[in-house]
């Protein structure tokens, strides 16, 4: 191993685009019409591309003959280092919607900053992501606008999810001791710069779409120390299944 | 009332300098999200670099009734077509 610190540093973002990429999966050919069907399954695609891309590097940085594969199919649910976030089940399209905009004004910010990492691979991993997460972040955001301020059903149901989904929110730009060692050795972001931005576009976009800001900042955490709520081992079962019955197989 | 989105027609240009093609429909509330379709409908195997798109319910088509009157009267007139020209040996590319 290179660099354990690295290494669980990338993991933990990989992680989470390959978890919310396969909840997003989920949705291929279920979406609630054709054109938000494919916009739903190009999204999981960025986002298991760019799984793709930290896990390449995790294993290269792990020295332990590993490819991305093993890293994505053959660890087990207390290895993943995700944000309870990005398991939480797809619900209704609102729920998935507001869901997915609250990674994008995460990622979206992250990206932007790692762009300036000192690690010249991360910082072109960043660069090439925080161009698909400019879409994502415009698709998702607009998603919101449009059924918050749209009828009294989507308004009330975007609502719901917003009310729902406000306790696991922060996870994502909480400083674990990963992150502030990744942040002091240079590779790694401020998470505190992230934060105050995707406050402030959270806020903007909330605001825009007549929604209410739940009141409480109670916060669930646990993801990314590896204590996840029961849906990730349900996620993992279906993502797993091949490899772990079948140990090797290919297409 | 309608539930469905309205119809839009998609076009895109492959590359720039060629002209805008028609590819195909698709539904949107508006075009602003027609536009986001079909970025995500037409586009995601690298096709385009700009896309227009404008509501189905705008074209006007000809009548497909009409053909004869329309089209035939062109078949048999070649001299509008620029086949009767000699040309210098110095020009090498028309």
């Amino acid at each position: 191993m290179q660099d354990q610190n690295k290494f669980n540093y990338i993991i933990q973002q990989a992680d989470n685009c390959l978890i919310l990429g396969q909840r997003l999966a989920e949705l291929c050919g279920h979406g609630p019409v054709l054109e938000q069907d494919i916009a739903t399954t190009n999204i999981s695609l960025d986002l298991i591309g760019q799984a793709r891309l930290l896990y390449q590097y995790a294993a290269e940085i792990q020295e332990e003959g590993k490819t991305e594969d093993d890293l994505a199919y053959l660890r087990d649910a207390w290895d993943f280092k995700n944000v309870l976030l990005v398991e939480q089940p797809n619900g209704d399209f609102g729920k998935t919607i507001f869901r997915q905009f609250l990674y994008d004004t995460f990622s979206c910010y992250f990206y932007e900053e790692l762009m300036k990492s000192s690690d010249e691979r991360l910082a072109s991993i960043a660069a090439k992501s925080h161009k698909e997460t400019l879409y994502h972040i415009k698709w998702s955001g607009d998603w919101v606008i449009r059924l918050g301020d749209g009828t009294e059903e989507s308004h009330h149901r975007m609502q719901e999810a917003v009310n729902e989904l406000w306790s696991y929110k922060d996870e994502i730009v909480w400083a674990n001791a990963v992150d502030a060692e990744a942040e002091k050795s240079g590779y790694g972001v401020s998470l505190e710069i992230i934060k105050q931005k995707r406050k402030e576009k959270i806020k903007a976009v909330i605001t825009e779409s007549t929604l209410t800001i739940p009141e409480g900042d109670y916060a669930h955490k646990g993801g990314k120390e590896g204590t996840h709520s029961e849906h990730l081992g349900y996620i993992l079962a279906d993502l797993q299944f091949l490899q772990r019955a079948y140990p090797g197989n290919q297409w | 009332m309608n539930k469905n989105w309205p119809l839009w027609e998609v076009f895109i240009r492959s590359k720039a300098g060629l002209n805008h093609k028609h590819v195909g429909s698709l539904h949107a509330a508006d075009a602003d999200m027609a536009i986001q379709n079909a970025r995500d409908v037409y586009t995601r195997r690298n096709e385009g670099v700009s896309i227009w798109v404008v509501e189905s319910k705008h074209i006007t088509a000809s009548d497909p009734e009409d053909a004869d009157q329309m089209y035939e009267p062109a078949k048999d007139k070649v001299y509008r077509h620029p086949t009767f020209y000699n040309l210098p040996d110095e020009l090498k590319h028309m």
